[in-house]
């Protein structure tokens, strides 16, 4: 009898449990996660960081697909710039609370780490921030996809302009990692197939370094007519500065900004921004529909999206439409799967407009050399670029055979 | 042309000037971590913060209330270094009896949170602040040009230190100070008011950090982080002068900017490491510091 009872009441303890368990079972089955994993403290913070979380809220909320059923959970951790943290974020994430795709990663020595782990867990990797062409080259995967821009098109795109005008002898100040490294090989090759020649380069500690005055007077001394930036962010605004403070523009240098972010302009002021020349794939003031992805985004501050931002917008799009289109299920099953959906759909986003994704994990589109205005050409804030030339989707990117991707046959 | 070492010359010249520069901030920065250790036992970690906070207040006070730059060089330092005495009376003061690794952790944690306050205020990619009219401009030195700015720096730099050295070692107030490092009940007992010395001696620490701070803003961009990538370097001259020690610190600031500038002509990649490696050697060499009484 007491016997009886206890097992009645253990029944009758364990079944909400159980009903509490296949729910959630059911819930999980039918939620995608997006882990943002990205820059929240350090020198890339305002380039991508809270922005570009914002930005992948921003498409879950367009893309529709709460409608649909599909519950989709964003999280989001900052990985200091370091692949060390980034991988055992990516590794947690992936083990213990189930995410399904990885957005943004500034820092391509991260990126490079981030890359290894999503393919061996066959997972999805959407890379926004981070910039060696190493990515859909040597390092590419079938679980990646590269999406606003590289080392390799803004070597071709401000390299490539600024051989033609003239400058054919450089000297490179390179941030000392993959992608400082990566820069300055791609730019050296473009500047050597136009005809000119790279003089000499200086690797700077990354991070920690603060003055440049230093390297930009060993970069005078080697008389190029180019001083090309292979850094980014807080280095680049630091090394703008003391050129102008150094006046090592006087004697007729060019200064090459290889890597340069609107959020980077907005920081050193058109005062001494002014004409630098640089390349960009997002720019929020081109057309309605990229005001409108500004508007809509509404950075604290009234700041405008930088490209990385866009990226991690326009990427996460295009990934709930390829989960949309082929199933949650069958999603969270294979990254590689859902990749190749996403390369056998064209894009199209009110960021980049119309677009694909090549084999090789590249996103194609449009790229835009862009010269930063006078003060007073300027008419209201972040009205910071005038459009100096676009290159056309099919020549922005490095060409699919000559990445070394053993994806590409 | 002439070559040292197989590097032009006038290269070098510049390198050995720019490395001045950068020991001119070094100096100040430890100076005041190093007053604030002689005096208070204190361990100020939030040193990198509060220099951070000086070049913030300039860019503030330009902002904010239309005050340039020579206000903002006199300023900026008080409101800092009063913001200081507030942290000292209510928070650090609590600790001078218990270990120093109380006082490192308080003030590590303070900065952090200073940090990450202006963080979420203003990003992290920096605010413009220009050279005052009157500093700019650059002397062509024949071997490279000059910033009027920079050569503006070194000066105000050694004035600050040595005035700082003879206020402490000249001045009344300055051998009370010593005193009550030695026996601050003694001293007491004299009917001197030993708690509030501590206090100004705390604030005047963190003004010499907000003033490289407003030195600092039309150089470098004015951001959270900037005081975090130089706070541990400073360190590092500090432990290399020798704990404490004022003369030390000044004259290994100067000196390891000097070191520093030529590693970025002769190996630029091991510029960032240098300093530790000089400190690693002179720890092993003499555990007290180059200045330092063991």
């Amino acid at each position: 009898m007491t016997l009886q009872r206890r097992t009645l009441l253990s029944a009758a303890a364990a079944a909400p449990l159980a009903g509490a368990l296949s729910h959630k079972a059911r819930a999980q089955a039918n939620t995608i996660k997006i882990g943002v994993l990205t820059d929240m403290s350090g020198p890339y913070r305002d380039l991508a960081g809270p922005g570009s979380l914002k930005a992948v809220q921003m498409a879950v909320q367009e893309s529709g697909i709460g409608q649909r059923g599909v519950t989709v959970e964003i999280v989001s951790a900052d990985h200091q710039n370091r692949p060390d943290v980034g991988s055992t974020i990516a590794r947690q994430w992936f083990d213990r609370d189930g995410v399904d795709v990885i957005v943004d990663v500034p820092t391509s020595s991260v990126a490079l780490a981030v890359n290894g782990i999503v393919r061996e867990k066959n997972k999805v990797y959407l890379n926004s921030g981070a910039g060696s062409a190493d990515l859909t080259g040597s390092a590419c995967s079938p679980n990646t996809i590269h999406w606003p821009y590289d080392t390799w098109m803004l070597a071709n795109s401000t390299g490539g302009a600024m051989v033609r005008s003239g400058g054919d002898s450089w000297f490179f100040i390179t941030a000392d990692y993959a992608f400082g490294h990566a820069l300055e090989r791609d730019t050296s090759e473009f500047v050597r197939g136009a005809g000119g020649r790279v003089l000499g380069s200086v690797r700077t500690p990354f991070p920690g370094t603060t003055d440049f005055s230093s390297f930009l007077l060993q970069a005078q001394a080697s008389r190029a007519k180019v001083i090309g930036l292979a850094n980014a962010g807080a280095d680049t605004i630091n090394t703008i500065k003391q050129a102008a403070e150094f006046g090592i523009t006087r004697g007729g240098t060019k200064l090459a900004g290889l890597l340069v972010f609107i959020s980077d302009i907005h920081s050193l002021g058109l005062q001494t921004a002014q004409g630098l020349v640089l390349t960009e794939t997002y720019y929020w003031d081109l057309n309605d529909k990229t005001r409108g992805v500004s508007t809509r985004m509404a950075l604290p501050g009234g700041a405008k999206p930088t490209m990385v931002q866009a990226g991690c917008y326009s990427a996460a799009l295009h990934y709930l439409k390829a989960v949309a289109d082929m199933g949650v299920a069958a999603a969270k099953a294979s990254g590689t799967e859902t990749v190749n959906k996403m390369k056998a759909m064209p894009t199209e986003d009110d960021a980049f407009g119309t677009g694909s994704i090549r084999a090789d994990g590249r996103k194609i589109h449009p790229s835009f050399l862009f010269e930063v205005k006078k003060p007073g050409e300027s008419s209201n804030p972040w009205d910071y670029y005038k459009l100096v030339s676009t290159t056309p989707a099919d020549q922005a990117f490095r060409p699919l055979a000559q990445g070394g991707c053993s994806l590409v046959r | 042309m002439d070559e040292i070492f197989g590097i032009p010359a006038p290269l070098l010249f510049g390198q050995l000037l720019l490395g001045l520069i950068n020991g001119a901030f070094y100096a100040l920065l430890s100076l005041g971590l190093a007053v604030i250790f002689g005096m208070l036992n204190v361990i100020n970690f939030a040193h990198g913060a509060q220099f951070m906070m000086g070049a913030f207040a300039a860019w503030m006070l330009l902002e904010y209330a239309g005050l340039n730059y020579w206000w903002a060089l006199l300023l900026a330092p008080l409101l800092v270094g009063a913001f200081g005495v507030i942290l000292e009376r209510t928070m650090i003061a609590r600790l001078y009896k218990l270990d120093h690794l109380y006082g490192l952790l308080l003030t590590f944690g303070l900065g952090l949170i200073i940090e990450g306050v202006f963080r979420n205020q203003y990003g992290s990619s920096g605010l413009p602040y220009r050279i005052p009219p009157q500093l700019s401009g650059a002397w062509d030195l024949g071997f490279m040009f000059m910033p009027v700015y920079r050569g503006w720096v070194v000066a105000v730099a050694a004035v600050m230190c040595l005035a700082t050295w003879l206020v402490i070692e000249k001045t009344k107030i300055g051998s009370y100070l010593r005193a009550s490092t030695e026996n601050a009940a003694l001293v007491q007992a004299f009917g001197i008011n030993v708690p509030r010395l501590m206090t100004l001696t705390y604030g005047a620490g963190v003004a010499l950090a907000a003033f490289a701070g407003v030195l600092a803003a039309p150089i470098y961009s004015v951001n959270p982080q900037m005081g975090s990538n130089l706070i541990i370097i400073v360190f590092a001259v500090v432990v290399i002068g020798g704990m404490g020690s004022i003369l030390g610190s000044v004259i290994t600031g100067f000196g390891l900017g000097i070191i520093e500038g030529l590693t970025k002509v002769f190996y630029p990649e091991a510029s960032s490491t240098v300093i530790f490696v000089v400190m690693a050697i002179v720890l092993l060499a003499r555990p007290a510091g180059l200045f330092g009484r063991a």
